[in-house]
Formats: structure tokens, C-alpha cells, sequence
């Protein structure tokens, strides 16, 4: 580099071609890191293994709760009696850590039935029913407790349980997914 | 790495060699001719300590793999095969299960030593940031080797600590999904656990590397804190550091030994005989014992993304010491005021340690937030307070006085010949 036929402030060609090369590398480097990173995502015969399925609720009794796995996440079917949904729905809504109607969480209709993503919102332990002070779900983690509508009392989760997505197809059969 | 490299080969092969690959000088001058403080204690064996529980953790568990089967469903059984068919196999695994909790005893000893005597202070950041850096591996490490036997524990330490990352706002759900390579912890989890858990004892083996560079740029620390003014100061590292080092090596594996074989299932949880079953959670699940100071300060906030960072700071700010604290003197001999509080921060963090074994409830609860509580106000309030208010003790005029009665001589070099300061 001739540092006398330019002074170090000039941009010349060559600093632009630098400049270029170096972008064009960098460019190639994200690129490369695309499948390297990408390859860690969920793979076809996962996602395609977290299809819908469906569910016969002729089964459950009043006051059981069932558990089904969707795409390897437990799946709650609670069949509520009547004081549970009482309990749930006595309750100030707008007063919970997570605010949610017991209403907004069944298909209206079938307020018996209850389906929730059986994982704790802490840190994804699997919460035991029909234990804690609220008629619900207990974590035995970190002692996360949730009501009759899956709706986080007291406890360090943030949020109620999640509720998959799901559809009666006729009065005693649901599709999850 | 010491200076310039007083080495002369005598061997014709290795003049040859040393012309072309100056390896000779470089052992000689870091590991045999390596000017040590003449003052240093037993505490300072511990990094010889970590340095051979890291090459058994690497020779037992490159021996392991060849027996291992990283698949969700034949991962168990292949831990049992070993146990109960392969040569030694119990004895290999043993082994390598309870280096782990060694490789971490000795780990805290070590971090505490660096703490008691200021090791971290101006000229030694670096190497301390260094440290840290292999501590954060560590911890990775083993929480995916503690996940590979897929037993319950395994399975459900891996669902709870995935977890941590979904308290990221906005990508949390999708980081974690990207983790698992799924909906939930499965088979593609455990592989890629298994392919990290090979890596990382490799990357930290390459900052060990840099760690000891950094130690012998600087120089060793000592009991009294200050610099090695001369040769009477100092004494070669071999034979006087390695001997020291060995014979307490050969002490800490006596310890090693006794775990092995005699309760070598003692730190481990029963609960992990038991394949992993993801529809059921353990009634009382709760991290490896090195983790639990840790895991306390997690449950002892009320709130996810709140204990997620705050586990993590409670880590990460061990990498600011040297700025955090701001007194001058390094060695808490010379000062009063540390020292009680180093006792009390070392109590309390074993206290922690404790309540992370419990189960979240109660008197537990209130414990764990007052200490984690004290955690942070030792590291972020008290530390950078101390240098402002204490009146340090009269620091000894040199590291031979400080060991002998009247120091040696000037002049009077003791049993090694004067060399530069280190």
C-alpha cells in the first residue's frame, strides 16, 4: 500500500473492495449458520407426529380427570361436578393473578368439561389433580397452586394453564389439535 | 511464560526439537523452573485438584460412550447394561458420576480461596473472568450428563430447566421448542444433550488452557496478598508446588474413593433408578447437590422471569468481583471486617444449599429469601462498602517476612537461586 498517492481519510477502490469482501463473508457465515441452527427446530416426523387426535369422553366420570398426550404434552380432561364450576365461577375473575372467566375457558354449553395443557406455566412440571386449597391443581415443584378452571391461585407460575386447541366433533368426542 | 526460558536441552533430539518446536522450554519454564510464592497454603491445590478431576471426567467418559446408547428408549437400559455387563462398568460410571460431584466440591473450594484471598484483584481479572466462564460450562455440562441415564430425575431436570429460557419475553416458547427439537422433552433432546455433553468438557479444557496462561502472566496469589518482591520470595515449582500439590491430591482422592466405594449412590437420588415417565412428575424433584444454592435462589422469588434472573445474576456477578469489591488490599488476613463477612457469605450460601433441598413451603420460603436476600447484598452492597470503611491491618513488607521470623536476609536466597520477580 503506497500511503503516499493517498491520504488515510480518501476512500479508494481498494478500501471499497475490502469493504465488499467482507460483506459478502459475513453474508456467507449467516448463511452457513442457518442449517446449523435451523437443524435444531422440530424435524418433519415430529410436527408430523403432533397431528389432532380425538378423544371419547363417554368414559369419564363426573369428577375424574383424565390424561392424554398431544404432541408428547399431557392433556387434562377434567369432568366437572357442579360445585367445581360453582367454585370456579364465585370466584372475583378480575382480582387473579391471570385474569380469565371460567366461561372464556369451557365451550359454552359444555361447562362440565375442562381441557387444559397439563403443564405447570412455572417451569413444565406436570401439576396433581384434585389437590391445593383451590379444588384444583397442585405443582409439586415449586408449589404452584391452580382453581377448578385451571387458573393460577398462588405460587410462582405466571399464568393459568394453557388450554389446547380443541373442538367437540359430536357430544361425547373431542378433537385436540 | 515466565520471562525468558532459562532452558538448555542436553539431549541431541531435543536441541533438535527445541530449534523447531520450543515445547521443552515452554513445560520447563511453566511447570519445573515456574517461580511460586514461598508462602502458598494448601488451599492452592485445588486448581492441580480440578485439573486431574477434569482429565478423569474426560478418560471415564470417553470409555462410557462406547457402551452408551443416546435413544429415549434404550438410553436407560444401556446405563444399566454397563452397571451390570460391562467390564469395570459400575466401577467407569462411578467413577465418572461422582468426579462430577468431586470436580464441583473441589470447584467451590477453589472459588472461595480465590474470594478469602482476593485472587481476583488487579492484575489477576482476567483470569478470574476466566474462571467463571469455565464454572458456566461446567454447570452445562453437568446438567446434560445428569439428564443422559433418562431416568425420572433426568427427565424431569431437563423439562424444568428448559423451562428457565421460556421466561424470555416474546421468542420464549419458540427458543424452548428449538431446545427440545420438539413439543416436549424427547428423543431428539436427549440426542443433542449427549452430542453437547461430549463438546463441552473439550471447550472447557481449551479455557483451562487459557486460565493457566493467564495464572502464569500474572503470578500466582498468595496467603499474604502481596506481590513477590525478590528471589527469597519465591521457590521453583518443581519440586516444592508439585510435591505439595500431589500429596494433597493423593488426600482429596482418599475422599473420591471413599464415595466410590463405599456410598456411591449417596449424592445421587433414588428416583433416578426409575425410567423416565413423562406423565408423571417426581412428588419432590430437586437438582444435583451443586446446584441447590442456585436453585434455592430461583424458588425463593415469586416470580418466573424474576427467579430465572435472578439465578442467573447470583453467577454472572461473580464475574465483577474484581470491580465490586474496592478495597485495596487483597488478603482477607489483613482485613477484619471481610473476613467475618466472607464467613458469613460462605454460611449463607451453604444455607441456601440447604433450603434448596427442602421442599418450597413455609418457614423454607422465608429462609430461602432472606438469604438469597443477603446474596446480593453481600456481592452489590457490602463488598464495594468494606474498601470505603475498613482500616485493613499492616500488611507485611514482604512474603518471606511474612512467613519467617525476621525474613531471610536480603541477599540470603534460601534454597533456590534469586530470580526476577514473578
Amino acid at each position: 500500500m503506497s500511503s503516499a498517492e493517498h491520504t488515510p481519510a480518501e476512500h479508494t477502490r481498494r478500501d471499497f473492495l475490502y469493504v465488499m469482501t467482507g460483506a459478502v463473508a459475513a453474508a456467507g457465515a449467516v448463511a452457513a449458520a442457518v442449517p446449523l441452527i435451523g437443524q435444531m427446530n422440530p424435524d418433519a416426523s415430529t410436527i408430523a407426529a403432533g397431528a389432532p387426535i380425538e378423544v371419547d369422553l363417554t368414559p369419564i366420570a363426573q369428577g375424574q380427570v383424565i390424561k392424554v398426550f398431544w404432541r408428547g404434552k399431557p392433556i387434562f380432561i377434567d369432568h366437572r361436578t357442579k360445585k367445581e364450576i360453582d367454585e370456579a365461577r364465585a370466584v372475583d375473575w378480575h382480582t387473579l393473578p391471570d385474569p380469565a372467566s371460567d366461561e372464556s375457558r369451557v365451550k359454552s354449553g359444555k361447562d362440565q368439561w375442562l381441557v387444559l395443557i397439563g403443564i405447570c406455566t412455572h417451569l413444565g412440571c406436570i401439576p396433581l389433580a384434585h389437590q391445593g386449597d383451590y379444588d384444583g391443581w397442585f405443582c409439586p415443584c415449586h408449589g404452584s397452586q391452580y382453581d377448578s378452571s385451571g387458573r393460577i391461585r398462588r405460587g410462582p407460575a405466571p399464568l393459568n394453564l394453557a388450554l389446547p386447541p380443541y373442538e367437540f366433533v359430536s357430544d361425547t368426542k373431542i378433537r385436540i389439535g | 511464560m515466565s520471562g525468558h526460558s532459562t532452558y538448555q536441552p542436553q539431549s541431541p533430539f531435543m536441541k533438535w526439537l527445541e530449534a523447531r518446536l520450543p515445547i521443552g522450554g515452554l513445560v520447563y519454564s511453566s511447570f519445573v523452573d515456574y517461580p511460586t510464592p514461598r508462602n502458598l497454603n494448601y488451599w492452592w491445590t485445588f486448581g492441580g485438584i480440578l485439573a486431574f478431576m477434569l482429565a478423569v471426567q474426560i478418560v471415564t467418559g470417553v470409555v462410557l460412550a462406547m457402551h452408551y446408547t443416546p435413544h429415549a428408549s434404550l438410553a436407560f437400559d444401556s446405563v444399566e447394561h454397563i452397571m451390570r455387563d460391562v467390564n469395570y462398568g459400575w466401577l467407569l460410571r462411578y467413577l465418572h458420576s461422582n468426579g462430577a460431584s468431586m470436580f464441583f466440591l473441589a470447584c467451590y473450594i477453589h472459588i472461595a480461596r480465590g474470594m478469602y484471598y482476593g485472587s481476583y484483584k488487579d492484575p489477576r481479572e482476567v483470569l478470574w473472568i476466566l474462571g467463571v466462564i469455565i464454572f458456566l460450562l461446567m454447570i452445562a455440562t453437568g446438567f446434560m450428563g445428569y439428564v443422559l441415564p433418562w431416568g425420572q430425575m433426568s427427565f424431569w431436570a431437563a423439562t424444568v430447566i428448559t423451562n428457565l429460557f421460556s421466561a424470555i419475553p416474546l421468542f420464549g416458547e419458540s427458543i424452548v421448542s428449538w431446545l427440545w427439537g420438539g413439543y416436549s422433552v424427547g428423543n431428539p433432546t436427549l440426542n443433542r444433550f449427549y452430542s453437547l455433553h461430549y463438546l463441552l468438557p473439550f471447550v472447557i479444557a481449551g479455557v483451562v488452557v487459557l486460565h493457566v496462561w493467564a495464572l502464569h502472566v500474572a503470578g500466582q496469589n498468595n496467603p499474604a496478598g502481596i506481590d513477590a518482591k525478590a528471589g527469597q520470595d519465591t521457590v521453583p515449582f518443581t519440586p516444592y508446588a508439585t510435591i505439595k500439590d500431589a500429596f494433597f491430591l493423593a488426600c482429596f482422592l482418599v475422599l473420591y474413593a471413599w464415595f466410590i466405594f463405599y456410598i456411591p449412590n449417596y449424592l445421587g437420588h433414588p428416583d433416578n433408578y426409575i425410567p423416565a415417565n413423562p406423565a408423571v412428575t417426581p412428588t419432590h424433584i430437586v437438582p444435583e447437590w451443586y446446584y441447590l444454592p442456585f436453585y434455592a435462589i430461583l424458588r425463593a422469588i415469586p416470580s418466573k422471569l424474576g427467579g430465572v434472573m435472578m439465578l442467573l445474576a447470583s453467577i454472572v456477578l461473580l464475574a465483577f468481583l474484581p470491580w465490586l469489591d474496592t478495597s485495596k488490599v487483597r488478603s482477607a488476613s489483613y482485613r477484619p471486617l471481610y473476613r467475618q463477612f466472607f464467613w458469613i457469605f460462605v454460611a449463607a450460601v451453604i444455607g441456601l444449599g440447604y433450603l434448596g433441598s427442602q421442599p418450597p413451603e413455609g418457614i423454607y420460603v422465608i429462609a430461602a429469601r432472606i438469604l438469597t436476600a443477603w446474596y446480593f447484598i453481600h456481592l452489590l452492597i457490602i463488598l464495594p462498602l468494606l474498601g470505603f470503611i475498613e482500616t485493613p491491618k499492616p500488611l507485611p513488607s514482604s512474603i518471606s517476612a511474612a512467613v519467617l521470623p525476621g525474613g531471610l536476609p536480603a541477599g540470603a536466597s534460601g534454597p533456590v537461586p534469586a530470580r526476577d520477580k514473578a
